[in-house]
């Protein structure tokens, strides 16, 4: 047999091709041949429908999570909010997934389609909880998994929240194959799928996605059951936007009209696949070097098209500095006694602000936590930052300069949600998807949708470009 | 030395530095890309000697060795002082007092 081209060129070019014998699925058929695809059609032929994904994860332990009431950082945000304001404050405990995120409903159908297809593993790019996750649904069904991670610089050093994913990864029983900084990753996942025959466990499949619904479908009942209203925002932090968007689409399938908030931690001026910045960052996800660009250009993942399309779904989106999450997981520990990974606080931390802006009788809810340990809680990740350079200080959140400093709140007032301009990202993904096409009356309709807006708001971009 | 079928760590260059993807910032384009993995060694080899191993799912890998019998050692870092500091504050704006 003659031994395939492994250039990356070369197994760039082949990835049409490794992506259907990877995952079963022909994304040709979603194509209009113009900038429009049918993103519904695609999300509905997984074959696995919100009860299936819900009997699915029940079976594997995932999901079912409980909500609680955090009655003391309520209380400080009444007390820093004006008269009357300062909403009731919930976090869906999603940490207590069995490998502690809620990367897990992504992970599980994946996993469950792979083994019914008769793959005999997966493998899944990703330097976050959703390879604990992968690992953790591939040891309870039976299969193989590999876990392609981006995680050291070229002077071999590790993020300790990456070294520390890897070896609960391991603890699960994945091999885990690890690389330095660079998107070259997924032309390493290309050839794990080439050499293996695995599937493609993609964080960006319409099964990861459609995973997700089922914590937005167990949110908006939670709320009626147990405190006999739904919730009026619900905030979920940003990356590559399938958090957002599968919460978002099981709210809706709940029949909860609740807002639905982006939350990123604010990492302008780092550049994600710069050697130098790798390591000056505290966050490795949930963060705006991915979130922006995952949101104005969702397919540039390892997936045709991606099934995470935050902006059809986001009512607002705001981002936090690293200090402020920081300052909000020490308070989660200290005032509720709670101890959960910073990452997985993203959300709560501008839920804290968010809350302050809303009146008493509302409800505001982070719709996660992350299990925490060794490298990834707040004291290792500290530790690390200021080894590598990074001055830690007290004062205002808002100067912080993402890779020079941390900056904690010198008082809790100074904590806020920054609102980005949703309008611009709108804009910019109207602009990125429809370079190179006339774009027709069904393409128009289709941004229109990408972008909750109008068709109006579409023709009078698309005339601005 | 790592003997034959001992559990150890290789390291191999992927893309050479220089011909790195285009999107890739200068710094970064200026290293290559860099692949650790860990194995089972399927000969006698020295630390930073050529290694071929058996991974975890059975895949075949080569690299150099770099580590024998690898293990972590991830801890929970040094003492900073600002987290005492954080739980000083917020709980004297919650609760007033010394609590």
């Amino acid at each position: 047999m003659m031994e395939k081209d492994r250039s990356v060129v070369a197994v760039n070019a082949r990835k049409t091709e490794i992506i259907r014998k990877a995952m079963g699925v022909d994304y040709d058929k979603y194509e209009s041949g113009s900038i429009a695809f049918d993103y519904e059609a695609m999300m509905n032929d997984t074959g696995y429908t919100l009860e299936d994904n819900i009997r699915i994860q029940r079976h594997f332990n995932v999901g079912n999570t409980p909500v609680f009431e955090l009655h003391n950082l309520t209380a400080l945000a009444r007390k820093l909010a004006g008269p009357g304001k300062g909403a009731r404050i919930f976090i869906k405990d999603e940490a207590s997934n069995p490998a502690g995120s809620f990367k897990e409903r992504r992970a599980a159908t994946s996993v469950y389609h792979a083994k019914k297809m008769g793959y005999k593993g997966v493998v899944a790019s990703t330097s976050g909880n959703y390879g604990a996750a992968v690992a953790s649904q591939a040891a309870m069904q039976g299969l193989k998994c590999i876990i392609v991670q981006e995680c050291y610089d070229s002077r071999g050093v590790g993020q300790p929240e990456i070294v520390e994913k890897a070896r609960k990864c391991e603890a699960l029983g994945a091999e885990v194959l690890q690389l330095t900084v660079g998107p070259e990753l997924f032309y390493e996942t290309l050839l794990m799928l080439e050499d293996t025959g695995y599937f493609n466990a993609s964080l960006y499949s319409a099964f990861g996605v459609g995973g997700i619904e089922t914590l937005g479908w167990e949110l908006g009942h939670q709320f009626i059951e147990n405190y006999g209203r739904h919730p009026d925002v619900v905030v979920a932090a940003n990356a590559g936007g399938g958090n957002l968007t599968g919460t978002a689409r099981g709210l809706i399938k709940a029949g909860c009209p609740a807002k639905v908030v982006a939350a990123s931690v604010n990492l302008s001026g780092l550049h994600m696949a710069s050697d130098n910045a790798f390591n000056r960052k505290s966050f490795t996800t949930a963060h705006t070097g991915f979130g922006v660009p995952y949101a104005v250009k969702p397919d540039h993942s390892d997936v045709p098209r991606s099934a995470a399309r935050p902006l059809r779904y986001m009512d607002r989106y705001v981002t936090v500095s690293q200090g402020e999450v920081f300052y909000i997981t020490e308070a989660l520990a200290t005032l509720e006694g709670m101890e959960k990974g910073p990452a997985g606080n993203t959300s709560l931390t501008a839920a804290f602000a968010l809350a302050q802006e809303m009146p008493e009788d509302a409800i505001i809810v982070a719709q996660e936590t992350e299990y925490t340990g060794a490298g990834k809680s707040i004291q290792p990740q500290l530790t690390f930052a200021r080894k590598n350079g990074v001055e830690l200080k007290f004062g205002d959140p808002a100067d912080e300069v993402p890779g020079k400093d941390i900056i904690f709140p010198a008082s809790p007032d100074l904590l806020k949600a920054r609102d980005l301009d949703l309008n611009h990202l709108r804009r910019s993904i109207i602009h990125n998807e429809a370079k190179g096409f006339t774009p027709t009356e069904a393409d128009i309709r289709f941004l229109a949708e990408e972008t909750r807006t109008s068709e109006a708001f579409v023709r009078e971009t698309l005339a601005d470009m | 030395m790592a003997k034959k079928g001992d559990y150890v760590r290789i390291r191999r260059e992927i893309v050479p530095a220089g011909e790195r993807d285009a999107s890739v910032p200068a710094d970064t384009s200026a290293t290559p890309l860099v692949m650790w993995v860990k194995g089972y060694a399927q000969q006698d080899a020295r630390i930073g000697e050529e290694c071929s191993v058996i991974t975890r799912v059975g895949r075949a890998e080569h690299g150099t060795l770099i580590e024998e019998t690898p293990c972590y050692e991830l801890n929970y870092g040094s003492f900073v002082p600002e987290i005492l500091a954080i739980d000083d504050q917020l709980r004297k704006a919650l609760f007033g007092g010394d609590r």
